[in-house]
């Protein structure tokens, strides 16, 4: 009896093949086409924009959270640490001495230094104690909600009334920018992708995230202190978590020990959908970026048609399977 | 500009086992230096030591007069000296350019220039006669051959005193092999010190100065390739004393068991085909890539196979899967034991219970703890593994005892065919002789045993008949009196005689 090796599936045309190893552009262009079928409101400016200022802490945690899968590591304190920062800064703004701008860009630069040195701590634990990602990045998951209930006794914190920092962040939150009326939040996510694309993109710290996380063995051999860019991209992604708070407290005006449960998990849904690979070395901030509005438009199209919110999980990890699945048909066409 | 290079008086141990000995030998630019060896001689070993990826417990490395503390791979680099591993240590995401200027992609600067490293990227890869290799590609979509080219640029783009090349033809085609072969050349005329090891003895031959022999972790000489012929060289690397205690056997030999006819396997293996009988050890020679493992791999289904027949008692058969190959009556220790033979946190008695027969079981799965201890004990007290029960996990045995404990498991199976993939790798002499004992006793309980081992003189002492395989293909099979290690080396390597 003569073996052949099996044939690959969806290796048929040339068309079809490109179409699978970009399927999560091709998943977003049917989600987009399907959701204006289903509904008139979708194509709104009002919904759209709406959609993406929802999107905007997610985003940000998602693309610290590539930066990490990156490496072939993982986060799962994004959550808890984005709680921490929108409580931070909702308590910090009224104890400032000073108000209006100023307190505002000192209060996020804290913040961002606050969720930089919670990751520092993830980052330090992982690269030079060996200590395995997802462990200590759950321990800090339970922390850093610990410190959310600490800071609020469980309650949530008003923003201060009466405050020239509270309206400005307010009116970040809600208003949008002159003119275009984009939102400010979808201002800020396009700022920090276009950061991060030419990071990772055009400088050497982002080709070596991916390079150790596609053979630690080799980078270490070739010479290259390689521990210092793991330990980095825990604190870049502690930092965007924080700031993730600080967008999500702008926009309810209150800051929350709940806040961003199951961030971690969509996080690394979006960086799966958009074609990042769990153990390293691939993944770019443009797929997860396409990842998150993927994962968007399946919670809009399913709010906009009514869908009650429990099958609205199921619904959500099926597709999330569908994507994945679709992904290694694009792989073994090659 | 003149280099040398002296490695004076190394040791390495790794735990309890020694892995160099005092080796020493002296190099020097515009030369090709070879180094020689059977597998495990200790060659990789010392050139990790000169790329400082070891470091050496005592000895020294001098390089054009200056004492060397190479305490990493950085030092080494930017001492000069440079490493082509065997293994390549490639990114398989990142396209050629990347990986070739991977310690420095922006030169020196703030920001990657992409079109810069395009482009100095294929100017290299074009200095070295390979114009068609498109440096944006990544190199998982790289052959073989491309990726050591890319390996090779790695170690040219900076300046370097010093370029080791381990085993760089084991993967290349005789046409690229010529190529690599004026590269080399080119490097000696430049007054780069080349130091070459392969187990192709006529490539030393074609290309090298100068050869230095190692033999279980010793140097045994330095010799002029002009002043020697490829017999003697093997001598040399043979050359030692049978230490192993072979028993006596006894099984009797019967009708095949299982035939192998024209087997394929993509890229690795060309029409392979052998049969072994009942009662019969068939062993398997070869050097480190000859594609033994992989043969075997398939006919037990681990991997699939392109092409080919297999035939147990005469009936065509094609696993699949390991699963299908075991309930076909095929078993297979694997090479390689700490990763695939056992699981080692895990306790003996798990280990040995791993396939598990139904005796051992009540309705629904449940365990039956009190036959099961039988079952374990019986099995330590048979296969004498040096253990107080079946509690301890396989991690606090010896090599030796782990190995055995890898075999048990297969006892208890219903088997026509068991498959030993390196059984005594790593295992001390005293174990040896009692695995070659459980080898003697299945092949006396009528199973058809195939044995891959690279130490020649077991495999001269256990098997029957011996096949010898080189570059994915069945060079030889000798057997009774034909067996022995001159002849089966000169097989394995190629020299005609």
């Amino acid at each position: 009896m003569t073996v052949t090796q099996a044939q690959r599936p969806g290796g048929a045309t040339r068309i079809g093949r490109i179409l699978l190893q970009n399927s999560s552009i091709v998943m977003l262009v049917i989600l987009v086409f399907a959701s204006a079928m289903l509904s008139d409101a979708f194509l709104s400016r009002g919904n759209l924009f709406n959609l993406l200022r929802q999107l905007t802490p997610l985003l940000l945690i998602s693309i610290g959270m590539l930066l990490v899968i990156n490496t072939g590591g993982i986060d799962l304190s994004v959550g808890a640490v984005a709680a921490a920062g929108g409580l931070a800064v909702a308590l910090l703004l009224p104890s400032m001495p000073f108000d209006g701008w100023f307190a505002v860009a000192a209060g996020t630069c804290a913040i961002l230094i606050f969720g930089g040195l919670l990751g520092a701590f993830n980052g330090a634990l992982i690269a030079w104690f060996q200590l395995a990602p997802f462990v200590v990045t759950l321990a800090m998951m339970t922390i850093a909600r610990g410190m959310t209930y600490m800071m609020s006794n469980g309650q949530p914190v008003r923003l201060p009334y009466e405050s020239r920092a509270s309206e400005i962040l307010d009116s970040f939150g809600s208003a949008g920018m002159p003119g275009l009326m984009l939102p400010w939040p979808v201002v800020l996510s396009i700022v920090v992708i276009a950061f991060f694309w030419f990071v990772m993109h055009r400088t050497v710290f982002g080709r070596m995230v991916i390079a150790t996380g596609s053979n630690e063995t080799a980078v270490r051999l070739a010479g290259i202190a390689h521990r210092r860019y793991i330990f980095a991209v825990y604190v870049i992604c502690g930092a965007l978590s924080a700031l993730a708070g600080v967008v999500v407290t702008s926009r309810t005006g209150v800051g929350t020990p709940i806040t961003g449960v199951g961030f971690e998990l969509d996080a690394i849904a979006a960086c799966v959908i958009g074609g990042a690979r769990l153990s390293g070395g691939k993944g770019t901030v443009v797929n997860t970026v396409i990842g998150v509005l993927v994962l968007g438009l399946i919670g809009n199209i399913m709010n906009l048609m009514s869908v009650p919110s429990y099958p609205q999980q199921i619904i959500k990890g099926l597709i999330i399977i569908a994507a994945v699945m679709l992904q290694r048909f694009g792989r073994d066409s090659r | 500009m003149a280099n040398s290079l002296e490695m004076v008086s190394i040791s390495k141990h790794f735990g309890g086992i020694r892995a160099l000995e005092n080796v020493g030998f002296a190099a020097h630019g515009g030369e090709v230096h070879a180094l020689l060896g059977e597998n495990g001689a200790g060659k990789s070993t010392l050139m990790r030591v000169l790329s400082g990826d070891h470091q050496p417990d005592t000895g020294e490395v001098i390089l054009d007069g200056e004492r060397l503390v190479l305490s990493n791979p950085r030092v080494a680099r930017d001492h000069g000296i440079a490493v082509i591993y065997q293994e390549f240590a490639l990114c398989d995401h990142m396209s050629v350019a990347e990986n070739i200027f991977i310690d420095d992609l922006a030169f020196g600067r703030r920001f990657i220039d992409w079109k810069a490293l395009r482009s100095r990227a294929a100017e290299l890869v074009a200095s070295l006669g390979l114009a068609d290799l498109d440096v944006t590609r990544p190199v998982s979509d790289l052959s073989v051959a491309e990726q050591q080219i890319v390996e090779i640029c790695k170690a040219l783009r900076r300046e370097s005193r010093v370029i080791v090349f381990d085993e760089p033809s084991a993967v290349l085609t005789e046409r690229e092999t010529q190529q690599l072969f004026r590269l080399i050349r080119r490097l000696r005329d430049e007054g780069v010190c080349v130091i070459y090891i392969s187990h192709r003895l006529e490539e030393v031959f074609a290309i090298c100065d100068r050869a230095t022999i190692m033999k279980d972790g010793r140097r045994v000489d330095t010799v002029r390739i002009a002043d020697i012929d490829q017999t003697r060289l093997v001598e040399m690397m043979v050359g030692r004393e049978l230490a192993h205690v072979f028993p006596p056997r006894h099984a009797t030999i019967g009708a095949p068991v299982l035939e192998v006819a024209n087997l394929r396997l993509p890229r690795l293996v060309e029409d392979v085909s052998f049969t072994v009988r009942a009662g019969e050890v068939l062993g398997f020679y070869g050097l480190i890539g000859a594609g033994r493992t992989e043969v075997m791999r398939a006919v037990f289904g681990a991997d699939r196979m392109a092409g080919g027949e297999v035939r147990l008692k005469g009936r065509a058969i094609a696993n699949r899967s390991p699963g299908e190959g075991v309930s076909n009556g095929i078993g297979m220790v694997p090479e390689d034991r700490k990763g695939q033979g056992v699981l080692l946190d895990l306790s003996i008695a798990t280990n040995i219970m791993l396939r598990r027969r139904n005796d051992t079981t009540r309705a629904g799965g449940v365990l039956n703890l009190g036959a099961e201890t039988e079952q374990v004990n019986r099995m330590i007290r048979a296969l004498r593994i040096k253990t107080p029960g079946g509690a301890p996990a396989v991690s606090t045995l010896s090599g030796g005892n782990q190995q055995k404990v890898a075999l048990a498991k297969w006892m208890a199976t219903e088997l026509e065919v068991l498959i030993l993939d390196e059984p005594t790798r790593g295992v001390d002499v005293g174990a040896k002789s009692e695995i070659y004992q459980i080898v003697n006793d299945v092949a006396e309980r009528g199973l058809a045993v195939i044995v891959i081992s690279s130490d020649l003189p077991e495999l001269i002492g256990i098997a029957d008949r011996i096949a010898v395989m080189r570059a994915g293909a069945i060079t030889g099979e000798l057997g009774g009196d034909e067996m022995n290690e001159e002849a089966l080396i000169a097989l394995a390597m190629g020299v005609k005689q």
